[in-house]
């Protein structure tokens, strides 16, 4: 039988908010296990919250940056439940009046189409605490820091039809939330989570089949894995005759499995009910509008100026438009070397591949976008070759110098000197009799490729210093004027 | 002291007639002397207060003495005090010392008044005749054997007494004005959002509001300024104009509209009751107001309304009790399970379980349309009521309870006719306006108070009204003949 994969994703974004959500307390991440509290955090009885206004800023902000419903009412609602990093016995969430209505988001297929994820709702609520578990022998310990965190939950439609569409609603999400600035999207860091809800049905079928979610996923590759191993773990029960159970699963990455959360670790009923402590939100239109105005350029808005301005490929804007961070050092390199399509190549390529290798998010680089828009001037103007360049980065990136410096100590300057190349070109080609002749005799279509050995003789030569295109060109000159 | 009123005691304060240190150690000393015949306290804190009295002194001698500047005053147990345990009258916090003080407690600090100990209460202000502490019931100063009402029963009980000039309350549903009722003071319910509830252990938060109970309204105008008052730390803290609440005692009631509702008036009240306010009535009106006799057919739907929103938002509130950061945990636990169950188990009363459990039932889902959303639509249909009879007429009238104090133990083995006791005063707190009780005579030797209602932020009416009451009538300055004639 054929199988038709439906997902629905529920995306935790931590707000990049100073203080947390219903309490003055630093939000940040590694301190010392409840230093970062205060009384509400803490649950202290007696203890009330102060709703964060920039917390609503930044909820309406992604409201209008997705074309949704922005709810000039919404209200706080308790979810009840108990946990020991649960500090008040309750979750401060927004239950039938959330901040963010219906809106939508498009992401590109690998194909090049283009698909519309629809997105039911966006509500605040606090994060809770933490469980440490391997300190403490047998006991536990609770740390609070993160307890009253801003959360922003993102609830799709189960609009998307493959594992691959969800990472790309998953990244297209990372690039809105830090281009609109609401977010540091660091998922390392748990900054960006997601819940996915997964079922499959036979092909045509129009109802949805019994879904598991899967919990508290935190990264790009696990989304891609989790929902690939869950969907045939559900193809193997469904063929096998059995039946999907509706439950929470956890990804366990190391395994490459799914297994179902301990019943413990769910609560059927959570209460839900307005709470007492804090007033329904009521804005009014002009502050909705204020926020829609002050709106920074959305990703799609600004792949498509990279396409149309720069010149770049669809697949190329899409990529470097995909997190703000990104397309702001991209096009500080052009701003310096005034080439987007080689500023493109190593954004995406080189500089890519280093950040990858070394788990560095872009904002951390160790080298600069005007660095990079440098070296990408010295390739241009032909001081150095493309294999030089690769070196100039490495040096770069371990903080060897700037670029001109690191060219010099390196001896990558290439030689552009028309009499020394000369000089070196005649000794090959006078070193070499045999490959001349076999040049000579050849048929003239086949001769180009014959270059490459005299080409490789003088890099060879020249310690890889000399300028390929000036060489190529002397070469072909000298050999030809034999052949006639 | 016993029987001076706590303006009394500021202007021999002011007089040099004694030190504060002086009148607070002899509080204290009285204290320890008589309570044991009333259990209005659940813990002293002597030092401290001695401390707080000498820089009250110190603060007096350098000229920058307030009204409540070196005035003794006591606390319900409810309200966080930084440094000083805690309980709300519960197993559960029985060794629990805030690092922190309420908002009201620091404005009261911030004034100089200084503050003796911590008054028994009903377990977590769940209660209408404060047989429910942990710390053991509490007794009418006027009647041993009757209670003091609740659930700020010790507060009641130590002012009544003459133990203290002045005590801190909280009234979720009456449990301010019902004891203040029983015990012949004046106490005031205000405005919800009128006083911080931050550092006020949470009973019903939407419900919760704390005022004064003192002798006269004059004091509790004295009280209620240093109480009142918006705070950032609380978001249902309302952010309008604070009146001097002393300004207006002196006005004149002429032309006031007092409405009395007939449902104030129905079966169920003691006939001797309503005779005593019917009394009061009269008296009001001969200092120049118009009754005017009103309905309001919703108030009867209180009771139901009440018991469904109040243990609703309680089973929330108690959650964080969990044994986990502080307060009383179960021995040896064997899992977590186990330490929530027994933690709770054995750390709430009965009272508070039954409350509890009521709460999380009316929330479940698949309940929750039918009690707690019906419960919100009664309770619009009560304010809407109060919002009508209030457009028509100044203020509202009536008994504060059905019947005067109530013998100890008589009510403990049928829940729903102690829930009954509340019947008259758990509107004001579904409507969110204020409400006072002032003496108004006597039954079999036992107080009863009248229940002056008013529309939202006007408490100062309210005062002005008792004040008034108060001139004409002395059922305030009678007080139990255990406190002997030592004072005024």
């Amino acid at each position: 039988m054929s199988w038709e994969i439906v997902i629905g994703l529920e995306i935790h974004v931590q707000l990049a908010t100073q203080s947390k959500l219903f309490s003055g307390a630093k939000v940040g991440f590694g301190a010392e296990p409840n230093t970062q509290t205060t009384l509400v955090d803490l649950g202290m009885p007696g203890a009330l919250p102060v709703f964060n206004q920039e917390a609503l800023r930044m909820a309406v902000t992604f409201g209008t940056a997705i074309n949704a419903h922005v709810s000039k009412h919404s209200v706080f609602a308790r979810k009840n439940y108990f946990y020991p990093d649960s500090p008040k016995g309750y979750q401060t969430s927004q239950m039938d009046h959330p901040i963010v209505g219906e809106g939508h988001l498009d992401i590109q297929l690998e194909d090049g189409s283009t698909k519309r994820i629809g997105v039911t709702r966006a509500h605040l609520e606090e994060d809770a605490g933490k469980s440490l578990h391997d300190e403490f022998d047998g006991l536990t310990g609770i740390d609070l820091n993160r307890s009253s965190t801003p959360l922003l939950e993102i609830v799709s439609e189960p609009d998307m039809r493959s594992a691959k569409e969800a990472v790309a609603y998953m990244r297209k999400m990372h690039a809105i939330v830090t281009t609109i600035g609401i977010s540091d999207g660091n998922m390392a860091e748990g900054s960006m989570r997601c819940d996915a809800n997964v079922s499959i049905r036979p092909k045509g079928q129009k109802e949805l089949g019994t879904r598991a979610e899967l919990k508290n996923i935190n990264s790009f590759r696990f989304i891609e894995r989790a929902i690939n191993v869950e969907v045939e773990r559900q193809i193997d029960i469904l063929e096998d005759g059995g039946k999907i159970a509706q439950e929470t699963r956890l990804y366990d990455a190391d395994k490459n499995e799914t297994r179902p959360m301990r019943s413990k670790e769910e609560a059927n009923d959570y209460r839900y009910f307005p709470c007492p402590d804090l007033l329904p939100i009521d804005i009014d239109d002009d502050y909705i509008e204020a926020i829609r105005q002050s709106l920074p350029e959305l990703p799609d808005q600004r792949s498509a100026r990279f396409v149309s301005q720069l010149n770049l490929s669809e697949y190329d804007a899409g990529v470097l438009s995909a997190s703000r961070s990104l397309a702001d050092y991209f096009e500080a390199v052009v701003a310096v070397c005034s080439d987007a399509k080689l500023s493109a190549n190593w954004v995406s390529g080189e500089l890519a591949k280093y950040l990858n290798q070394h788990s560095v998010e872009i904002d951390a680089a160790p080298v600069s976008a005007a660095q990079l828009g440098q070296l990408i001037s010295r390739i241009k103007d032909d001081t150095i070759s493309g294999k030089g360049a690769k070196t100039v980065f490495e040096g770069l990136w371990n903080k060897a110098g700037e670029v001109d410096a690191i060219i010099e100590t390196k001896g990558l300057k290439q030689v552009s000197d028309l009499g020394a190349l000369e000089i070196m070109v005649d000794d090959v080609i006078a070193a070499s009799p045999k490959q001349v002749q076999q040049y000579v005799d050849a048929e003239v279509e086949k001769r180009g490729k014959m270059l490459g050995f005299f080409m490789g003789q003088v890099m060879k030569a020249s310690k890889g210093s000399a300028n390929p295109g000036q060489v190529n060109g002397m070469l072909k000159q000298k050999l030809d004027a034999l052949c006639s | 002291m016993t029987n001076k009123t706590l303006i009394q005691i500021s202007n021999d304060l002011s007089a040099g007639i004694y030190s504060s240190r002086e009148i607070t150690q002899d509080i204290i000393t009285d204290i320890k002397a008589r309570d044991h015949q009333f259990n209005s306290f659940i813990n002293l804190s002597e030092d401290l207060a001695l401390e707080q009295a000498g820089a009250a002194d110190a603060r007096r001698a350098a000229g920058k003495a307030e009204l409540l500047t070196g005035v003794p005053f006591a606390h319900k147990d409810l309200f966080c005090t930084q440094g000083v345990i805690t309980t709300c009258g519960s197993k559960m916090l029985e060794n629990f010392i805030p690092p922190y003080e309420s908002t009201v407690g620091q404005r009261l600090l911030a004034t100089g008044a200084v503050c003796v100990g911590k008054t028994n209460m009903d377990e977590f202000a769940m209660g209408s005749s404060n047989e429910n502490s942990y710390f053991g019931a509490v007794k009418n100063p006027w009647d041993l054997n009757a209670v003091p009402g609740g659930s700020s029963g010790g507060s009641a009980a130590a002012v009544a007494a003459g133990l203290v000039p002045a005590a801190t309350g909280t009234d979720t549903g009456g449990s301010i004005r019902q004891p203040a009722s029983f015990c012949n003071l004046t106490g005031i319910k205000p405005t919800y959002g009128r006083v911080s509830r931050f550092g006020i252990v949470a009973f019903a938060s939407s419900l919760d509001q704390a005022g004064p109970m003192c002798k006269t309204a004059a004091d509790a105008a004295v009280m209620l300024n240093a109480m009142a008052g918006f705070d950032a730390q609380d978001s249902t803290s309302m952010q309008v104009e604070l009146p001097d609440f002393s300004a207006d005692l002196e006005q004149p009631l002429t032309g006031l509209k007092v409405g009395l509702p007939k449902e104030f008036f129905g079966p169920g009240l003691d006939p001797q009751v309503a005779d005593c306010i019917m009394v009061a009535v009269k008296q009001v009106e001969a200092l120049g107001a118009q009754i005017i006799d009103i309905s309001m057919p919703n108030l009867e739907l209180s009771i139901p309304a009440y018991y469904v929103i109040a243990p609703s938002e309680a089973s929330s509130n108690l959650s964080r009790f969990d044994g986990v950061r502080y307060g009383y945990r179960c021995d040896q636990p064997q899992d977590l399970m186990d330490m929530y169950c027994r933690t709770r188990a054995e750390g709430f009363g009965t009272e508070v379980k039954r409350r509890i459990m009521v709460g999380t039932y009316a929330l479940s889902e698949g309940y929750y349309d039918a009690y707690y959303v019906k419960a919100q639509r009664i309770r619009r249909l009560i304010k809407n009521d109060f919002v009508r009879a209030l457009s028509q007429v100044d203020v509202i009238m009536g008994p504060v309870a059905p019947t005067a104090a109530f013998d100890l133990g008589s009510n403990t083995k049928d829940s729903v006719a102690m829930y009954l006791e509340d019947i008259y005063t758990l509107s004001a707190n579904l409507a969110g306006i204020p409400a006072m009780s002032t003496p108004a005579g006597f039954v079999n030797g036992r107080p009863v108070g009248l229940h002056i209602m008013g529309n939202y932020f006007a408490e100062a009416k309210l005062l002005n009204i008792a004040h008034q009451y108060q001139q004409i009538t002395d059922w305030h300055l009678q007080t139990p003949a255990s406190n002997g004639n030592k004072g005024a």
